[in-house]
This record gives structure tokens, C-alpha cells and sequence, in this order.
């Protein structure tokens, strides 16, 4: 039997700000080369989707306009099915916007607080400073596997974990989930939210293919090996995020060096 | 007590270009905003002819240098602010130097609410807002809401200049108090399959209700109207009909505005050339430059540094785009989709400050166009490797693709390996580090203006 990966993505016409695309292209280029069969299906405003019929949903990023447009449809004619899914023990990739409408509250561009799904134990509240914009590092550990992550960050919103609740990872450079803390998104069973964009899977295809074990054997613990591929490119391009992110720490601490000086 | 303030304001920018730390372009400005945080408004005033601004997301040298080389042949005296000079300092800085003539300023999209509101020009050319540069524009949609409260606060003396095919610069000059000339493509032809990737404002700005688009040019740019609210594209008053796209070279187009028809040949290439075109000749038309004129000094344009000016250079020629944002990088990619293949590629990624520091654009851009097309590609800045991956992702043969973060030595090797014409495309910071590398090794300097955004 061929092997097969159905990604589902949620309001691609509406969340997909940070090139979100990218993540999809990797995703699918990398079950191509490798013999698995690979269906991407689209769920929009007012659409319903069963939780059977997908192995990974993707939501992305959008404008306030947009994330508000699609928040309340999210709860109404999706909710239960995400909510199934992820308990289900299947992969959700939550980025940016996407993460705080899965979260339990979130705020629109006004400052207004908007019920999210509740799936994540996590609240997002608009921030009063400056939005929190840069290049990120994290480390994180996935499947017992400890893993740095590069991307780029871009939020006004200030996103707390309830007690209890596991980050995605811990911060090495950039702000994460609010500047203060030095957790970076949430993990629940095998779903992830979190800030980093650039796009995030293109610069960590180590974390890609994760994904794509886990959407070929969501239940087993230790999902079998993917293919090996030629990735020379991907982990240069990996390398000049991670250095991006490095560099940016080191020029922020020697501002706050001159500041306090 | 002004021109002692001004003196020592070009005293300062003087001894930064002496002292070879550079920003002497900006510099005299900013010293002159610190001890006179009026001088913009002060010293704009005192401009004999008034001024004109243009801004938009993509095209704003172009466009600005079209109306400039306009209004110069029809024997008036430009000011005119140097490239990368566009925020208030540079304006400031240009202005100490000259007030006897037509101030023309190109204006970041950004700052252009705080220009006009000191400045109260006689004209402002709207261009286009696209996405852009996330981590330091934010969204379209916040820049297109500070431009509308510009608009309504404008003098009715302030004719606006607009682009009807953009749905944000529509509504926003919708509502100005003065005089609007709309400019706009009408052409079956040239219209895309289906918007891009890249396309933003696909919502109404009036109802938030999602627009529908009857043919779209480029981006978000087309014919469009919105079902809920009844919004529709205003009918312009210059408008481009009988679109002929010839590659890398250039585009040609029937003009109509009123009664008057004619046929203009435009040596830059694109649809967005054409807008560019469009919005130069709608803002000469409000400046009563007559249109024939205006159209003589289009044909006969001299070519600005990277934009698809040629090169010749001991090892080739090469032909140089700046591409600094996804609908920018696809209509480039569109112009080399007409080309004979295979193609030489040189792409050069930065992630300074002036390109964006997010380069997850790149993702945005449709460069699939170039799958199977490619003879060599050689990436360089330093996102070299993203540059290169993505090319791999979008199906070009990986083992064609060199990566050298180097930008001179990489467009050495570059126009090595190239069989025929070179296309480069470089992003913002990369294009100028081209242009120190090859001034310095190449001697090409003077004859260039160096790159706006
Ligand atoms: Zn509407």
C-alpha cells in the first residue's frame, strides 16, 4: 500500500500573510520525492471538514481584518472537528494568527478579547508596547528529540501559557510568546502552536519531517524513519536563519549595553 | 537665525562625506530637523513652484524620475531628492541646497502622511500599496487607513493623481476634496488567469465584504467591484488599452484621456512599467504638461540602475532588476517568462534593515515560472542558501545552482558561466553593494543615479 499524507489547510485564502505557502510547498515536494502520495484539501469560511479525512491541518497567519473575519466561523463550523483531531493525536501546525485563534482567548485589532477554540492553554492579549518583530531561535524536544528551531517572529499580541500547559520551546534568541518569559508557542499531544513564520518549515526541515511522520502513524510513539534525502540546501538555509537570530541577540545586547552604560 | 541653522546644517553633512562615514545624503537634514523641527514645512514653503509627491509600495523612483524628466523638457527647474533620500531628512537635505524650482519628491509610503501635511503639495501621485516589508510597514491595510485620513484632511488645491485598478488607493482618493485623475488598464489580454499568491486587499475597505475581481493585471491590481456593498472601480480618466508585452525590452500601449488617443512605446519593461507610465503621465497631465510632450520624454528615458537597464562589462552583459517584495519579484519573473531560454540567473537575498529583514517573501514569489528554464544560477547576499532553496522547492534543478554570499565575486563568477545575457535580481541593499563593486572594479560609475525603492 503506498503511503499517503493528506494535509488539510484552513483559510488559505484568509490566513497566509507570512508566505505561509512555503510551508505547504515544502511539506508537499518532500512526500513527492519520497514516493508518498500527497493530497492537499482547503477548508474556507462555512466549510465543515471530518476529522477522518485529514493526517495534518496547517492554519496560518492574517491581517487583523481577516482574523477577525474568520474567528467566529472557526468556532462554528470547525471547532468540534479540530478539537477531535487534535485529541485524536494527530498534527496541527498553528502559526501566528492561526495559534492565537486556537488558544482560549485572543484580541482583535480594536483590543476587544475574542473567544479562540480552547484547544491550546493559552490566552492572547494585545500588547501595549512595541509589536515584537525579529528573528527567533528556539530549542525545543519533539518525539524525544532535542532540536533548534530558526524563524522570524512578528506580533503585537501577548500570549501567556496557563499553568500546567508545555511551550514549544524555550527561547535562545528573540521574544517568543511574550518577550518575558522565554517560552516560544505550546505543544498539545502532537499539535503546535506557535509565533515563528519566515516561513518556519523550510528552515527546519528536521521539524517538517516530524510532521510528516506523525501524520503517517499519529499513534505510534516511535514513528518509523522517513526516507533520507540530499538536504545540503535546506540545512544551509537552516544555518543562515539560526545565524540571523544569533546575530540579532548580539546586537540587541549590546544596545541595552550602551543603554545602561 | 534660519540660514545660520541651515549653514551649520550642511557644515555637519559636509564633514560626514569628508570624513568618508557616508550618510551625507541625509545627514544636513536630520541636523537641520533636530534644530528646527519645522524646517521641512519652512523650507518647503519657500519652494518658487511648489511641489509634487509620489509614493507607492513598487515603482516610486520610476515614476517620480518619468514625471521629472517631464516636467524638466517642458522647461521648468526640478528638485528632485536623491534615491534612498525619502523620508523628511532627506527631503530636508535636498531643500537646503535649492528652493528655486518645482520640488519632486519621492516619499516612503510610510512617512507620507507627515511629508504632505507639512509640504500641502500642488499634486500627490498615488501609485500603489502592496505587501511589503511586514516587519517594518505592518499591513497594507494600516498604511492604506493612515493615507485616507491624509486625503481627507487635503486643501482642495491638492490634486491627487490615482491609481483606479488598486482598490486601496481608489477608495482613499475617493474621498478627496479636490481634483482626482484616475489612470487604469483596460486590456483582456494582458489580464491574469487568476490573481496571485501575493494578492492582497481582496477585501472592500468601504464593507470588509470580499471583492470579486472581473480581470486582474497585477497583484491586487485589475478590474474589480465589491457584491455586498455595490463599490465599484472608478472609470479612469487615462487609460491603457491594445497591451503588447515585449520581454526584457519593453511594453507598448494605446493611451486614451478625453478626446485624445495615442500610442506610447516605452523602452522599460512590464505591466508595472506601463503603471508607472500611467501614473507619471496623469500627474504631468495635472501639472498642464501637454501629453504629447510627456510622452516624447517617456520614449526617449534614460535607463535608471537596476531597473532592466543593460550592462556591459568585459565578461558580458547583464541586465539587473531590484526585487525587493513578491509582487515586484513576479512581474520580473513574468518579463523573463517572454524571454528565449535558457536562462543565466544571478539572485542576490539580503536581510538588511532596507530589504526587510523577513525574508519570507521569497515564498510569496511565483519563481515556478523558472522551473526548466534555467542554463545557470548562481545565488548570492547573505540569505544565499534560502534564495537558493527555494528555487529548488520551486522545481529548478538544484545541481545548476551555485550559492556565494559574495555579491562581487558571485557576479563574477556569475557572468562566467553565463552564455548569453545575465539577468540579475538583486534586493535593495544587494543592488547597492553591486553597484560599490562595480563602480570600484569596473569604473561604471557615472553614468548611473544610484537606486530608490
Ligand atoms: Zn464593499
Amino acid at each position: 500500500m503506498t503511503e499517503r499524507v493528506r494535509l488539510l489547510t484552513l483559510y488559505p485564502d484568509e490566513l497566509n500573510i507570512y508566505a505561509d505557502r512555503g510551508n505547504l510547498l515544502f511539506l508537499r515536494k518532500r512526500c513527492e520525492w519520497r514516493g508518498i502520495e500527497f493530497e492537499a484539501k482547503e477548508a474556507g469560511p462555512g466549510e465543515t471538514f471530518s476529522p477522518e479525512e485529514a493526517d495534518l491541518i496547517y492554519i496560518g497567519g492574517g491581517q487583523d481584518r481577516d482574523q477577525e473575519a474568520v474567528g467566529a466561523d472557526l468556532l462554528e463550523t470547525k471547532g468540534e472537528a479540530v478539537t477531535t483531531f487534535v485529541e485524536m493525536g494527530k498534527p496541527l501546525l498553528a502559526v501566528c494568527g492561526g495559534f492565537q485563534l486556537l488558544g482560549r482567548t485572543w484580541s482583535s485589532g480594536d483590543g476587544e478579547a475574542r473567544d479562540g477554540l480552547g484547544v491550546f492553554d493559552v490566552t492572547t492579549e494585545r500588547g501595549t508596547g512595541e509589536r515584537l518583530i525579529g528573528a527567533v531561535a528556539v530549542e525545543t524536544n519533539l518525539l524525544d528529540e532535542r532540536l533548534l528551531v530558526a524563524g522570524f517572529e512578528n506580533h503585537a499580541g501577548r500570549t501567556r501559557l496557563d499553568a500546567g500547559a508545555t511551550p514549544f520551546g524555550t527561547v535562545i534568541a528573540g521574544y517568543g510568546n511574550n518577550g518575558e518569559d522565554g517560552t516560544e508557542g505550546v505543544l498539545r499531544r502532537n499539535s503546535i502552536g506557535t509565533y515563528l513564520h519566515g516561513p518556519l518549515l523550510p528552515k527546519n526541515p528536521r521539524l517538517a519531517d516530524l510532521l510528516l511522520a506523525l501524520a503517517l502513524s499519529p499513534t505510534d510513539p516511535n514513528p518509523p524513519g522517513l526516507a533520507r534525502l540530499e538536504d545540503s540546501l535546506e540545512m544551509a538555509a537552516h544555518q543562515e536563519a539560526l545565524d540571523a537570530a544569533l546575530r540579532n541577540r548580539r546586537n540587541r545586547n549590546r544596545r541595552s549595553r550602551v543603554q545602561t552604560s | 537665525m534660519p540660514e545660520l541653522r541651515a549653514s551649520l546644517a550642511r557644515a555637519i553633512g559636509g564633514l560626514s562625506r569628508i570624513s568618508g562615514r557616508g550618510g551625507g545624503t541625509t545627514l544636513p537634514g536630520r541636523a537641520m530637523l533636530v534644530l528646527d523641527p519645522s524646517a521641512l514645512e519652512r523650507l518647503g514653503g519657500q519652494l518658487t513652484d511648489g511641489s509634487v509627491l509620489v509614493s507607492a509600495t513598487n515603482g516610486k523612483t520610476t515614476t517620480a524620475a518619468m514625471l521629472s524628466r517631464m516636467v524638466e523638457e517642458s522647461g521648468q527647474r526640478v528638485l528632485a531628492n536623491r534615491a534612498g533620500s525619502n523620508m523628511p531628512w532627506g527631503i530636508v537635505t535636498t531643500l537646503l541646497d535649492d528652493r528655486e524650482a518645482l520640488g519632486l519628491f519621492e516619499v516612503d509610503e510610510a512617512w507620507l502622511p507627515e511629508v504632505a501635511g507639512s509640504l500641502r503639495p500642488r499634486l500627490i501621485v498615488l501609485g500603489n500599496l502592496f505587501r511589503d516589508q511586514l516587519d517594518r510597514y505592518g499591513e497594507t491595510e494600516s498604511i492604506a487607513s493612515s493615507w485616507a485620513r491624509l486625503v481627507e484632511g487635503l486643501g482642495k488645491g491638492t490634486v491627487l493623481a490615482a491609481n483606479a485598478d488598486d482598490p486601496l488607493i481608489a477608495s482613499v482618493a475617493a474621498d478627496s476634496p479636490g481634483r482626482v485623475l484616475f489612470f487604469g488598464i483596460e486590456d483582456e489580454g494582458v489580464a491574469l488567469d487568476k490573481p496571485p499568491h501575493a494578492a492582497d486587499a481582496r477585501r472592500c475597505r468601504r464593507c470588509g465584504g470580499r471583492l470579486v475581481f472581473d480581470r486582474s493585471y497585477l497583484g491586487h491590481l485589475g478590474e474589480y467591484h465589491c457584491p455586498a456593498c455595490g463599490l465599484a472601480r472608478p472609470a479612469p480618466d487615462l487609460v491603457a488599452t491594445e497591451v503588447e508585452l515585449h520581454g526584457a525590452e519593453g511594453v507598448s500601449a494605446t493611451l486614451t484621456l478625453g478626446a485624445t488617443e495615442f500610442r506610447l512605446d516605452l523602452p522599460l519593461p512590464g505591466v508595472y512599467n506601463l503603471y508607472n507610465a500611467l501614473a507619471a503621465i496623469a500627474g504631468a497631465v495635472a501639472l498642464g504638461i501637454d501629453v504629447e510632450e510627456a510622452r516624447l520624454a517617456l520614449e526617449s528615458l534614460p535607463p535608471v540602475f537596476g531597473r532592466a537597464e543593460p550592462i556591459h562589462l568585459a565578461e558580458g552583459e547583464a541586465r539587473i532588476f531590484l526585487v525587493k517584495n513578491p509582487v515586484g519579484a513576479n512581474e520580473v519573473l513574468r518579463s523573463l517568462d517572454q524571454e528565449e531560454g535558457p536562462l543565466d540567473l544571478w539572485l542576490a537575498l539580503n536581510d538588511r534593515i532596507a530589504d526587510g529583514r523577513d525574508v519570507s517573501w521569497i515564498w510569496d514569489a511565483d519563481y515556478e515560472t523558472l522551473a526548466g528554464k534555467t542554463r545557470s544560477v548562481v545565488c548570492s547576499g547573505s540569505r544565499a542558501a534560502e534564495m537558493a532553496l527555494r528555487l529548488k522547492y520551486a522545481g529548478v534543478n538544484s545541481e545548476s545552482i551555485r550559492v556565494d554570499r559574495e555579491i562581487g565575486r558571485s557576479m563574477v563568477t556569475a557572468l562566467g558561466a553565463a552564455t548569453g545575457t545575465l539577468y540579475a535580481l538583486p534586493t535593495y541593499t544587494a543592488l547597492l553593494e553591486l553597484k560599490d563593486y562595480l563602480a570600484e572594479h569596473r569604473d561604471l560609475e557615472p553614468f548611473w543615479e544610484g537606486p530608490g525603492q
